[in-house]
């Protein structure tokens, strides 16, 4: 059998800070193949950005993996030597960042940014720079020639966004990976987005990591779903049975939390009480215990990982097996 | 009376496309990026405004704190008119901005408790324990006492938002615009973010402007809502009736198109078709016009004004009717 076109093992990395590493992610675990669209929410600060700038080998120099590999096509991709790991990332692998400002230096115009990213290609600067105007067209952006001339600060957030998956979209990515694609954007283009997207993945058969905050945008997009917290993936179902069928107590939290969920106006938001645990120190037992309403005395040790279903998994002592 | 009062506010950029606009020839052409902007807000009241990305929402936002110059309008904030620099720097004093990039907004350069006692320490408002009174803010949203220590780029996403809600209230401002608070938040903090600014504004009576392109958070925490769309304002009106029965149709269309958490709802057709047009190439007529479903030979030739359709409502459409609309 092929290996799936990502496969993320085990994965553990920390930051390290003045006040000791911030062990960021611890475990994870991922698989991603073919033609699939895969969502990744959680908690903010669970380390969800950090999962992907390892995927694109784009941690920062405080970073370090302490733990695990990260398989493109079967190949680990952590241990490639620096320019093959570029290589990587500017032809089979690419990312859309999850703020668009700090993907682009400011005096640089868009178009010599576009151009750029094409370095990999040996195609002439008109070609590359007609393929930049194509690609802007195809993110709903009029005016592409004009855009090209402009410089990051001169385009609103969500212009600056289009043109950030514009650039990730330049070189046909297999892998694409998109931190927050469409926050930025108002839902009438975001839903072109989305629609852009949707039909990417039925025309070139590559896989697309989509990270959101907004459950909505990943009920529409995703094939499948992971849930992260503080670090660890806590459960990984199709998206129907994530929103229909959810088991881990976190998954149900947050499901619950969203306000789009819920017509009638509230004068109180529903949140999660409680914070996520200190990273620098992390606990022994689940991780969601001092938070969690099914907690009983297990849970002080580490739940193991259980499949409820072939295609549906969940970290917890409770509701698991 | 209004706290923040805006009459008929108009924002044009001299159109410098990279270099050639260092020679700023006299007929030097200009971008407009808004214009015919009036609305209010009143003490203790959150007016939310959403719209089309790049219909100018954030220059707004600058213009009314006096970070972006205006060619046309009038602004007054608390009962005096704001046109000099000076009139804006007051207003500063009590007015505070979210950015809208949350992580950039932050210098690199400074830890996160540096970031939120300089207000403090700019604005003669140090107390004498500032540690604790950093602590007692990042408390507020919810963050420990030692991201004191860290540098913004330390921080997560939805953390470094946090650092800026915290910078926004630390002087106590009466208003507060926001340029989307809560993305890159998960639905969890940022219940708890608006939680936080509903909770302050109804113990320090704070008024604000909220930005977003989150619906589902604006309908929770607006008492109106503006909505905006290539530079103008199209509809205004009390939240509840807006979103029960949205009057103009780029309102109706981007409410329409709102994703729901249920993949079993998806929609096959949701984006309005149609080019979106840029303010480079600004329809004639209405705005709207060259995507408008309802669009008829007068909208492509003269373009509607605001006008008032029921109590407190207000909408930029030729033939926008709520009695018409009712009877569906
Ligand atoms: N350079 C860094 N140095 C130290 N800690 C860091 C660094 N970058 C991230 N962290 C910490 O690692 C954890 C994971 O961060 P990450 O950015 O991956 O979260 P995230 O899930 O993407 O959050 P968000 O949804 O808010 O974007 C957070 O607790 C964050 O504070
Ligand atoms: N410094 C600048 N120079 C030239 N054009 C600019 C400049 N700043 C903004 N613009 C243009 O003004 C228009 C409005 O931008 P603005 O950032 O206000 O939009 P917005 O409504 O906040 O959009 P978004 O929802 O995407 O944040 C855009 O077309 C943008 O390209
Ligand atoms: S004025 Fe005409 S084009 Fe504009 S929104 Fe109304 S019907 Fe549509
Ligand atoms: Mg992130
Ligand atoms: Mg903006």
């Amino acid at each position: 059998m092929k290996p799936p076109l990502l496969e993320i093992t085990d994965l553990s990395v920390a930051y390290q800070t003045d006040t000791g590493p911030v062990m960021a992610l611890r475990g994870a675990n991922l698989v991603a193949r073919a033609g699939e669209v895969i969502g990744i929410v959680g908690e903010s600060g669970c380390g969800k950005s950090t999962l992907a700038a390892a995927v694109m080998n784009l941690l920062p120099a405080t970073a370090k993996v302490t733990g695990g590999a990260v398989r493109f096509l079967g190949q680990d991709i952590l241990t490639l030597a620096p320019q093959a790991q570029r290589a990587l990332r500017g032809t089979a692998m690419a990312m859309i960042f999850q703020d668009p400002m700090t993907a682009f230096n400011p005096v640089l115009t868009i178009g010599d940014h576009l151009v750029d990213f094409q370095h990999q290609s040996r195609a002439p600067y008109r070609a590359k720079l007609a393929r930049a105007r194509d690609q802007l067209a195809l993110v709903g952006l009029s005016d592409p020639d004009v855009i090209l001339r402009r410089y990051p600060h001169q385009l609103s957030g969500g212009m600056r966004q289009r043109v950030a998956i514009a650039a990730a979209l330049l070189m046909n990515p297999q892998v694409l990976v998109a931190d927050e694609p469409t926050t930025a954007l108002d839902v009438t283009t975001e839903a072109q987005i989305l629609h852009l997207l949707r039909n990417l993945r039925q025309t070139y058969q590559g896989t697309i990591v989509v990270i959101s905050h907004h459950l909505g945008v990943v009920a529409e997009l995703c094939d499948r779903v992971y849930v992260m917290y503080a670090g660890q993936v806590v459960e990984q179902a199709m998206v129907d049975d994530l929103f229909h069928a959810a088991r881990h107590p976190y998954t149900r939290a947050l499901l619950a939390c969203d306000p789009a969920s819920f017509p009638n106006l509230t004068p109180v938001l529903p949140t999660i009480p409680g914070r996520l645990p200190d990273l620098r120190d992390p606990p022994k037992g689940c991780s969601f215990a001092p938070r969690c309403a099914l907690r009983s005395a297990r849970c002080t040790v580490a739940p193991p990982w259980a499949q409820v279903s072939p295609s549906h998994g969940v970290l917890c002592h409770e509701v698991g097996a | 009376m209004s706290l923040l009062d805006v009459q008929d506010l108009a924002v044009s950029l001299p159109l410098s496309l990279g270099l050639s606009g260092a020679f700023k020839p006299k007929t030097a052409r200009r971008l407009e990026i808004f214009s015919d902007i009036s609305f209010a807000v009143a003490a203790g009241e959150t007016l939310g405004l959403v719209g089309e990305s790049g219909s100018g929402k954030t220059t707004l936002a600058r213009a009314l704190l006096g970070l972006t110059p205006t060619q046309a309008g009038r602004i007054t904030f608390d009962g005096r008119l704001r046109a000099t620099q000076a009139d804006f720097a007051q207003m500063r004093r009590t007015s505070a901005m979210m950015f809208q990039d949350a992580v950039a907004s932050l210098s690199p350069r400074m830890t996160v408790g540096a970031l939120l006692a300089e207000p403090l320490i700019i604005h003669g408002q140090a107390p004498r324990d500032l540690a604790a009174k950093v602590a007692d803010m990042l408390h507020l949203v919810g963050l420990t006492a030692d991201f004191a220590a860290r540098y913004p780029h330390e921080l997560s996403g939805g953390q470094a938002r946090r650092v800026g809600v915290a910078r926004a209230l630390a002087l106590n401002p009466k208003l507060v615009i926001a340029d989307e608070p809560t993305a890159g938040l998960d639905v969890s903090v940022q219940g708890e973010i608006l939680n936080l600014m509903r909770d302050l504004k109804t113990r320090l009576g704070l008024s604000y402007l909220i930005i977003s392109h989150n619906l589902a958070m604006i309908r929770h925490v607006s008492d109106r809502i503006a909505v905006m769309y290539l530079g103008r304002l199209v509809e205004i009106g009390p939240t509840r009736a807006v979103f029960a029965q949205p009057l103009h149709p780029y309102a109706q269309s981007l409410i329409a198109a709102e994703p729901l958490p249920d993949p079993r709802k998806r929609r096959a057709d949701l984006a309005i078709s149609g080019e979106i047009p840029s303010l480079l190439h600004r329809p004639k007529g209405c705005v709207f016009q060259s995507r408008c479903p309802q669009a008829q030979a007068l909208c492509r030739s003269d373009a509607p004004v605001l006008r008032a359709l029921g109590p407190n409502r207000l909408v930029r459409c030729h033939f926008a009717d709520p009695a018409r609309l009712q009877e569906d």
